[in-house]
């Protein structure tokens, strides 16, 4: 059986914010008495992840996902409940759980500006203890996945936003860690360096079994990585399950566009009974729910005459929008 | 084992901050001269014949102020600037999350500044000798090795001190500020201006009792020869560091529950 590696129950966490009046008035009655109030930006959620699992979370802008990762990793201390991120409490941050985790924030940069990347991997190899052998067989074997060479000894201020995001991801795997908290990875990144990301992230995951905690906006990273998708709203846990189920959820009817060989069949396909979208001349866009595909089409094809289908899935973008815009979407 | 492991990871950030510092040796020049204080306070001492209301020669003057001038360049300390941007910025997040406090790193880059600096110091004080050449001595041994001890421990304790105020971060996210007020009595009474043997004597009295004569005057009255209390100032120098690192130790702790990793 494969055992939970990260536990979270009932964990809450309260931020103080200072607020201010606009003008200059506000800015005085700031200056002589600041009005703080408690915003509690994560409550009381609950989940456990498996090891080797890659979780994404979804959420909108401010729902709170950087901060459960922020927790996860030890970062920030919670304000209630209870975390065990590999049988460690994170915010003790033990020697012996940061090795065993890695944290890549965006555009946030470990690596040293002025320097190659090369010297923060070294940096970090002793750092993690590694001694100079093992340093240098890890970063050939991560840079060979990454796609990276004459990049390594070149600043990393001179580097494009691609190769350092690369970098970043050596650095911060160099120790090979078995749990990766990514707070968008892939943030400001062109198509072909997203993929590559992905696909270098789910050949990790299937060489090393490293459990990935995954948050961004591009939807196809979530995709293409995660099965599992945990959906915050403003600090609660909204949905918590496979992502296919939750598409099927939120997307219970699929269109098909048929092309009729003449617009007779065209005609007589709109009145057999099913949802109509459109007709336009022999094409015809009809509704059928996700459970009768089959038998729907079955029907179709032996009753008519058709030259070609097209089954339209919804954009997944559209999908996954409606349970980050609408607070109380039923999921 | 663990003192090896500690000493390999501590010797490969002063590696690889000593690059990074090469990478700014023309700003580490012009740090090295801007820290020539000590030589602006010489010319209105003797201008002023000051020294002769404490009984110390021109010679020994020069030589104090030369000595507070290389203790100073081996000394200063800017760990809560670095510490408070790279807070803001959110970029202490990361080295939050590695097995080494980001303070080693912070430290690292003083020595390696310090390493980058010392030659531009010698340069300096290669100049001053020729403009006063009655200056020129050579200190013994023993002597010069008890002062590098005694500068690196004056380097210890005022980082030691900014550290403290840097963990501030976590409260008052604008530390630097508190840092400014600690700048003035350090200026005053660590010996950068006027010697404190120069002061009045029940003032004198409540200097020693602060850690700031021990951060420049101390070091620099060892070095250029004048009469001090050796032993005396080094036991000082180290009960200071045993008093201020467990508080930057509570102060980093405590400090860290409040981190919000803000900018990150």
């Amino acid at each position: 059986m494969v055992q939970n590696i990260i536990d979270v129950k009932n964990l809450s966490k309260s931020f103080d914010i200072s607020s201010k009046e606009p003008g200059l008035k506000g800015t005085i009655k700031h200056f002589f008495r600041r009005q703080t109030k408690s915003l509690k930006v994560i409550k009381d959620i609950s989940f456990e992840i498996k090891e080797g699992e890659i979780v994404g979370f979804l959420g909108a802008n401010g729902a709170g996902k950087t901060t459960i990762l922020k927790m996860l990793c030890g970062l920030i201390y919670p304000s209630k409940g209870s975390i065990l991120v590999s049988g460690y409490l994170p915010f003790r941050r033990k020697e012996n759980f940061l090795k065993n985790i890695t944290l890549i924030m965006g555009q946030k940069q470990q690596l040293i500006w002025d320097l190659p990347p090369i010297e923060s991997f070294y940096l970090n190899a002793s750092i993690y203890d590694l001694d100079k052998f093992e340093a240098k067989k890890r970063i050939k074997k991560l840079s060979e996945m990454l796609e990276i060479d004459e990049e390594l000894f070149i600043p990393v201020r001179k580097l494009s936003l691609g190769q350092r995001m690369k970098s970043e991801l050596l650095a911060a795997l160099i120790h090979e860690p078995n749990i990766l908290f990514l707070d968008e990875p892939t943030l400001g990144l062109d198509i072909n360096a997203q993929r590559n990301l992905r696909k270098f992230l789910q050949k990790y995951n299937k060489e090393t079994n490293a459990t990935i905690c995954l948050t961004s906006h591009y939807m196809k990273d979530i995709t293409s990585l995660c099965k599992r998708v945990i959906c915050v709203q403003e600090g609660e846990i909204s949905y918590d399950g496979k992502l296919d189920l939750l598409l099927k959820k939120l997307s219970p009817v699929k269109e098909i566009l048929i092309v009729c060989r003449s617009e007779e069949d065209a005609i007589k396909l709109e009145n057999y009974g099913f949802t109509v979208k459109n007709k336009i001349k022999n094409e015809i866009t009809i509704k059928i729910e996700n459970n009768s595909i089959t038998s729907s089409l079955k029907t179709i094809l032996n009753n008519f005459d058709i030259e070609d289908l097209f089954i339209n899935e919804p954009p997944i973008d559209e999908v996954i929008g409606k349970v980050l815009i609408k607070k109380d979407y039923d999921i | 084992m663990i003192s090896n492991l500690i000493n390999r990871k501590i010797f490969t950030l002063l590696k690889v901050q000593y690059s990074n510092m090469l990478e700014y040796r023309v700003e580490i020049a012009l740090w090295a001269i801007s820290g020539i204080i000590p030589f602006f306070m010489l010319n209105i001492w003797t201008n002023n014949n000051l020294n002769e209301s404490i009984n110390i020669s021109d010679t020994m003057l020069s030589r104090y102020f030369l000595c507070a001038f290389f203790v100073r360049q081996f000394s200063v300390v800017w760990v809560v600037f670095s510490f408070e941007e790279d807070s803001l910025m959110g970029k202490v997040s990361p080295y939050l999350i590695q097995p080494l406090n980001p303070f080693l790193r912070y430290f690292a880059q003083h020595l390696a500044e310090q390493i980058t600096r010392f030659p531009f110091a010698l340069i300096i004080a290669f100049f001053f000798f020729i403009f006063n050449p009655e200056s020129i001595w050579i200190p013994n041994l023993g002597i010069l090795l008890l002062s590098i001890v005694s500068t690196f421990l004056s380097f210890l304790i005022q980082f030691l001190i900014q550290s403290i105020v840097a963990c501030l971060c976590f409260w008052t996210e604008k530390a630097s500020s508190i840092e400014r007020l600690l700048f003035i009595p350090t200026l005053f009474l660590s010996g950068l201006l006027a010697p404190v043997v120069s002061f009045p004597a029940y003032v004198k009295s409540w200097i020693y009792l602060t850690p700031f004569p021990y951060l420049i005057d101390f070091p620099a009255n060892l070095l250029s020869g004048n009469e001090t209390n050796i032993s005396g100032g080094l036991i000082m120098q180290v009960l200071w560091i045993f008093i201020f690192f467990p508080l930057f130790k509570k102060i980093w702790s405590e400090g860290t529950k409040k981190y919000t990793a803000m900018g990150s």
